[in-house]
């Protein structure tokens, strides 16, 4: 069992937990994400690593509730415990000194961002971020971001906090103004990521998407993660998370992550019927 | 001494019509009286061919004459002397290709139901207490154990009892590796693999879940921390994929995937359970193995109006065990015989709307020895399906290989190591079961674990043979 010893709610539907798991906190790299399962009978889903403290020996979760078991997930609190946490899994971001960089978060984006972003900056890049969300309460981690960033540029899509704009309008902004930007970092909703790629081809600037497939054991073993890259098959779990956004197919990954939509109706349907308390809300 | 023939016993099994619908057990097990009847038959032979054909040598004629006798406590012993895992190999063992083949009596008529009496004796056990051996004292060394499949469990067994320390480290979160994820609970309850487990952890075994090793930590780094010697016996995980186009639409399947969603996650309880499945109105199955059977069942209890299974060979080679592939025919599983897909057809959502097959006929035999499919030009056509699960076979997962230099690989992906003693190239690293023969059998992982424990526990004492690697050139027998 894994131990939660903090939480912190970001938005009204975006939550951080702190999980006690000193050995994944020790080997984990920007880029890589974990496998959990909140309660025995539970699915295993992915979350990405937004922040790990080796010497605390604690590994940062960001998740927005979407269904059933994030929903559950955000019931959790200090002294609760996750049934399974398996990481680091997939491979780490690649972190050069490539001149500039853009990172660009979307949503609940924004936290696997971050720790890319810090390392970026570490690596002594000069780094450009741009966040966005759909409207001001899903934003969150501005103040961290400005840290690790030269530059920020916050959006929203209905203009109640930041700039009333997609992140793309910034993005394509920034490369006309002939900022030299060697790499870009894109991590978000799907539809985000495609646009954000498609902003970004005709600079020909190399853009790195985090893809969030379905998965199952994260390990390699059962290709529910598969996705096209370059016309090849590739599993997100291992040969990822992160892809050239150029050579996504985009549709695809889209199709496949619709797959069980009635089943995630069900699913949630029916933990909104049980009471309070045995959804975990009450203690 | 001519004695009246007693016919081979007959299992009891769920009838097709019913079980085709539900996920209980379907061989339900001898009855007290069926077993002694059933060890009534044995000749008791003085030079046991069965044995001969046994991967780990059992003592055969000695646990079915204590069975006989019903001494069943001893039994259960002499069956354990060989077998670790004996509740589980009675039940998914191909014995018509390994013991039963050899038995004597199979010349003239039935050969006795070897495997059947194994299960009812461990069943016997495992119903009346299983007594946990004696221990050796502690020997002061540690060892890793990587892969909690039926290699790993037997290994780590027989280490903990020639008195070492000993953890295992398993990826998923529950242990058994295939036993747990891949054969279905209606072949093979996980009440009966949770025993085994459990029997492993009272013998003192620590049993690490959610560990990846290759991702949280490295073999080297198990050596350098601290375990005296390394086994990895992590299997063959790594599902294979035709490389047609179409594969990638939603509605195709890896079994490995479907059968983990339905076994390990149990999806066939959502949503009791969290983890969602899919099943189709007709299925197709690509290939003929136990892992094609065992999905293809899957799909009929799921509620799969029409299951196919699709083979690119004949029926005189199909690869699964021979019962479960009569079960699946009884079930109404319909195979269809030199036929290989060519392309997954979708429709305009991205679902899979049909397969598109061509025709085969038998040519010069391979590498393998069977007859080699050759496609018949222009006798393609279409099945009406909507869903493919692809059942083609696995290889050894790489992700265990991060970082452990001097492991050789062959060109299949498999780990090289001596086939005795289980000594891979690297030095205090040893491997068995499926990661080093590829997808096998629970039989020969099981063999290959105990045989690798016997010579870790040799080494570790200063006994044995020190000499690391010896090339097989050298000492082949071959
Ligand atoms: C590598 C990776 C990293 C991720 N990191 C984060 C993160 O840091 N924060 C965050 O909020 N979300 C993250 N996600 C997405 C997160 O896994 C899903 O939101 C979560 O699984 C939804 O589960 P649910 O039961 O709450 O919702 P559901 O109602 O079951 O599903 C909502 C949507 O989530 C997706 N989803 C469902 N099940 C899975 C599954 N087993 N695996 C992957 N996706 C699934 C589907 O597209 C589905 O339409 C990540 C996904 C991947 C692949
Ligand atoms: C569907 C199916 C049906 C089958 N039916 C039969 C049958 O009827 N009869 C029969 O004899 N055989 C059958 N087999 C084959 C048999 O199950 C295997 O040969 C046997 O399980 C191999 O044992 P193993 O211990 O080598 O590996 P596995 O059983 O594969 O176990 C390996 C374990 O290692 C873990 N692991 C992998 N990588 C790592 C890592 N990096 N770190 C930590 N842990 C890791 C895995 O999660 C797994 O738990 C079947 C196989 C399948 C898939
Ligand atoms: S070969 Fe057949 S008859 Fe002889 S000992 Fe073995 S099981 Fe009994
Ligand atoms: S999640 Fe199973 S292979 Fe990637």
């Amino acid at each position: 069992m894994y131990p939660i010893v903090a939480r912190q709610d970001l938005a009204p539907v975006t939550k951080l937990l702190v999980i006690e798991a000193p050995e994944v906190a020790c080997k984990a790299q920007p880029g890589q994400f974990v496998i959990i399962i909140v309660e025995e009978h539970g699915e295993r889903i992915p979350l990405t690593i937004a922040d790990y403290d080796r010497r605390a020996g604690t590994v940062t979760l960001i998740f927005q509730e979407v269904g059933k078991t994030t929903r559950l997930l955000g019931t959790k609190k200090p002294g609760d415990e996750l049934f399974a946490f398996t990481g680091p899994l997939g491979l780490p971001t690649e972190i050069e000194n490539y001149g500039t960089v853009l990172c660009i978060g979307g949503g609940v984006g924004i936290a696997p961002v971050f720790p890319i972003a810090r390392a970026l900056k570490e690596a002594g890049n000069r780094v450009i971020s741009i966040i966005g969300a759909r409207t001001k309460d899903l934003l969150f981690w501005e103040d961290r971001m400005r840290g690790v960033s030269d530059e920020l540029v916050v959006t929203t899509d209905d203009g109640s906090y930041g700039r009333k704009a997609l992140v793309t309008v910034p993005e394509k902004e920034i490369l006309e103004s002939g900022e030299p930007v060697k790499r870009i970092w894109a991590i978000g909703p799907a539809i985000m990521m495609k646009f954000v790629s498609l902003t970004s081809r005709p600079f020909e600037v190399k853009t790195i998407v985090s893809l969030n497939s379905i998965m199952v054991d994260g390990t390699g073993m059962c290709g529910a993660c598969r996705v096209e890259v370059g016309g090849k098959t590739r599993f997100v779990c291992v040969d990822g998370p992160e892809f050239d956004g150029h050579e996504v197919n985009w549709d695809l990954l889209m199709e496949r992550q619709r797959i069980y939509l009635d089943e995630e109706k069900r699913a949630l349907a029916r933990f909104e019927e049980m009471c309070p308390s045995c959804r975990g809300e009450q203690h | 001494m001519p004695k009246e023939r007693i016919p081979r016993q007959e299992m009891p099994r769920q009838a097709p019509e019913e079980r085709r619908r539900n996920f209980e057990e379907v061989a339900l097990g001898y009855t007290l009286e069926q077993a002694l009847t059933e060890a009534q038959r044995c000749l008791q032979c003085k030079k046991p061919q069965c044995v001969e054909g046994c991967p780990v040598q059992v003592r055969i004629p000695e646990f079915i004459g204590a069975l006989r006798d019903k001494e069943f406590r001893r039994a259960a012993d002499l069956l354990k002397d060989k077998n670790n895992l004996p509740a589980i190999c009675g039940r998914v063992c191909p014995q018509e290709t390994q013991c039963e083949a050899r038995c004597v009596l199979a010349r003239k008529e039935e050969p006795v139901a070897i495997g059947r009496l194994e299960r009812f004796v461990a069943d016997w056990e495992r119903q009346n207490g299983v007594r946990v051996p004696p221990k050796a004292p502690p020997s002061g060394k540690r060892v890793a154990v990587i892969g909690a499949g039926p290699a790993g469990l037997t290994c780590a067994g027989d280490l903990a009892r020639y008195g070492h320390g000993v953890t295992v480290f398993e990826a998923l979160h529950a242990p058994g590796g295939v036993l747990m994820y891949g054969i279905p609970e209606f072949r093979l309850p996980k009440d009966v693999v949770e025993a085994e487990v459990e029997y492993v952890r009272s013998l003192g075994v620590e049993l690490r879940l959610n560990w990846v090793i290759g991702k949280i930590k490295s073999v080297h780094e198990l050596l350098e921390e601290g375990f005296d010697a390394v086994f990895l016996g992590t299997g063959a995980g790594l599902p294979m994929f035709m490389g047609i186009p179409g594969e990638n639409l939603s509605g195709v399947y890896s079994a490995n995937e479907f059968l983990t969603r339905n076994n390990l996650m149990k999806a066939y309880l959502f949503p009791e359970y969290d983890t969602p499945i899919k099943v189709g109105r007709k299925v197709a199955v690509v290939g003929a193995g136990n892992v094609a059977m065992d999905a293809s069942r899957t799909a009929l209890r799921l509620g799969a109006e029409e299951v196919h299974i699709v083979y690119r060979r004949s029926r005189a080679e199909v690869p699964a065990r021979k019962e479960e592939f009569e079960n699946a025919e009884e079930e109404g599983v319909i195979v269809h015989f030199l036929t290989n897909p060519v392309e997954v057809l979708g429709n305009e959502k991205g679902w899979v709307r049909g397969l598109r097959c061509q025709r085969q006929e038998l040519g010069e035999p391979d590498a393998s020895g069977r007859r080699r499919p050759v496609p018949i030009p222009g006798s393609e056509f279409d099945m009406d399906v909507d869903m493919v699960i692809m059942a083609l076979g696995t290889r050894p997962n790489p992700m265990v290989f991060t970082q452990s230099a001097g492991l050789e690989r062959t060109r299949h992906g498999t780990v090289v190591a001596d086939e005795n003693t289980g000594r891979t190239k690297l030095e205090r690293v040893w491997a068995g079961g499926d990661i080093v023969t590829g997808a096998a059998t629970v039989i020969s992982a099981m063999g290959a674990g105990k045989r690798a424990a016997a010579d870790i526990d040799a080494y570790l004492r200063g006994e044995g043979n020190q000499v690391w690697w010896v090339e097989p050139a050298a000492t082949a027998a071959s």
